[in-house]
């Protein structure tokens, strides 16, 4: 049930209207950071605020939600998201990557392939990708008026001239439609091919830095590189220690104090969604035996 | 009149403008969409699509435009009494309502600056129907490609050409929309 004391989903309506008309002209610019009078919310900026109130500003009572924080549904955040709108937006809520119509995520993609029926909502700390390169936002809002990326390319190069390739693995800049140069939040570069020409639509919320961006469904999103140094959407070379997959995202677990580690795959339900259908991996137990 | 004027809101606000706001997201995302939405009985000649954008989109920050026929009596006390918003000229509206002609010229409206390309209005048009059927669209948010019935094809031509500036667009007719940004290519 919805906590009677707060609006459905928590956030006053003209504050909703806000947010929303932010994300209309995110969809319409693809790659184009909206600023919004981002709120204070019950939890602190780093834990997915800018999410929260895009997922808010978004959610209808009919949702089925879930929310990841680096590819798990049980971790901390992921919990208080989720507990968060059961609460105050009565919303149904699921694990299941298939099952859910709205997923808030931090920093993963999830690995199941998304559908048109799907809303995927980013946490977003820096949405900027030139900030580090150039502090001022007067200077970047410039640059991007301009379309002058370059000093995003001499970033990379630089990448290349002192380690050999492109060192850059998260938040790895993406250009959007030929247009504009996106942070794609610091989901690993193993995710930035799943953005491009997605059915579902994708939005991106930065709490502190008061920014929304979109991409609607079957955008064309590309990760910056070089002819000679394609980008390479890597992964660790080895397949899940728990159930076997090849082709999913891996964390590096270690597992004693002498140096012993396993691989296991980031995104905890298509990890289990394995396992339930009998797949099993090097250091795994088969299902009816656990 | 009175009751006209306070009546035809939504019944729940929050639970209705948040099922309005998907469907006018999906309008949005994807171009040649159709959907219908439900739960504002605007005084005529504002459709009830029309009625419930302005319900879910516009407050007191937001200057609205009403063009043509669409500016009388009614419509800008139902306006004003739902929403407070503000009635302004095109030069400086956020949301503009109005039937295809009455909206002309459209570089009246704002359409952005080269920084801030999202302080650009968002027309809300009421066209006599509505199919998914016509004029050609590409982009993003389209799968290959869509179809919409356009009531023409040159201004939005010249409006997709603008981009990152330009205006965008809901279509309405009866109590189905569309939507057509600035990133869509218009072929005819």
């Amino acid at each position: 049930m919805t906590d009677q004391a707060y609006n459905f989903a928590y956030l006053d309506e003209q504050t909703k209207r806000m947010i929303r008309r932010a994300i209309l002209k995110g969809v319409a610019i693809p790659g184009y950071q909206v600023p919004f009078a981002s709120r204070e919310m019950p939890m602190p900026y780093g834990w997915g605020t800018g999410g929260v109130q895009v997922s808010a500003a978004t959610l209808t009572p009919e949702d089925t939600f879930k929310v990841i924080d680096q590819g798990a549904d049980d971790t901390t955040n992921a919990v208080s998201i989720r507990k968060f709108f059961e609460r105050t937006a009565g919303v149904a809520t699921t694990e299941e990557t298939a099952r859910a119509t709205v997923i808030q995520t931090r920093h993963r993609i999830p690995e199941e392939p998304l559908t048109e029926e799907q809303v995927l909502v980013y946490q977003v700390p820096i949405p900027e990708p030139l900030r580090f390169l150039e502090p001022s936002e007067i200077e970047t809002r410039k640059m991007h008026a301009l379309e002058e990326y370059g000093l995003m390319h001499v970033k990379l190069y630089e990448d290349i001239a002192r380690h050999g390739q492109i060192a850059t693995s998260y938040a790895y800049p993406v250009k959007v439609e030929g247009r504009y140069v996106m942070d794609p939040s610091p989901i690993p570069k193993f995710d930035n091919p799943k953005m491009s020409d997605n059915p579902a639509i994708q939005l991106f919320g930065a709490g502190r830095e008061q920014r929304i961006y979109a991409l609607p469904p079957y955008t064309q999103v590309v990760s910056l590189d070089f002819e000679d140094h394609p980008f390479d959407p890597s992964k660790a070379d080895a397949p899940c220690d728990l159930c076997g997959a090849e082709d999913s995202y891996l964390d590096e677990v270690i597992i004693d104090d002498a140096g012993g580690r396993m691989f296991v795959c980031s995104d905890t339900d298509y990890c289990r969604a394995r396992r339930a259908s009998g797949h099993v991996g090097a250091k795994g137990v088969a299902e009816d035996a656990a | 009149m009175q009751a006209e004027v306070l009546g035809g809101g939504f019944a729940e606000v929050p639970v209705e403008a948040a099922r309005a706001f998907r469907a006018a997201m999906q309008a949005m995302a994807r171009p040649g969409r159709i959907e219908t939405v439900r739960g504002a009985q605007p005084p005529a000649p504002l459709s009830e699509a029309a009625g419930v954008l302005a319900l879910t989109l516009c407050d007191p920050e937001t200057p609205v435009h009403l063009a043509g026929a669409l500016d009388c009596a009614a419509v800008r006390d139902w306006i004003t009494f739902h929403t407070g918003a503000p009635f302004v000229g095109a030069g400086s509206c956020h949301f503009a309502f109005g039937s295809w002609e009455a909206l002309m010229p459209l570089d009246r409206f704002p359409a952005g600056t080269a920084q801030y390309p999202d302080r650009s209005a968002t027309l809300i048009v009421q066209l006599p129907e509505l199919t998914a059927s016509g004029v050609v669209l590409r982009g993003p948010g389209i799968r290959d490609s869509a179809a919409l019935s356009l009531p023409e094809v040159a201004a939005f031509r010249a409006n997709a050409a603008r981009f990152p500036l330009g205006l965008d667009f809901f279509l309405c007719a009866g109590n189905r929309l569309a939507g057509l940004p600035r990133s869509t290519s218009v072929e005819g």
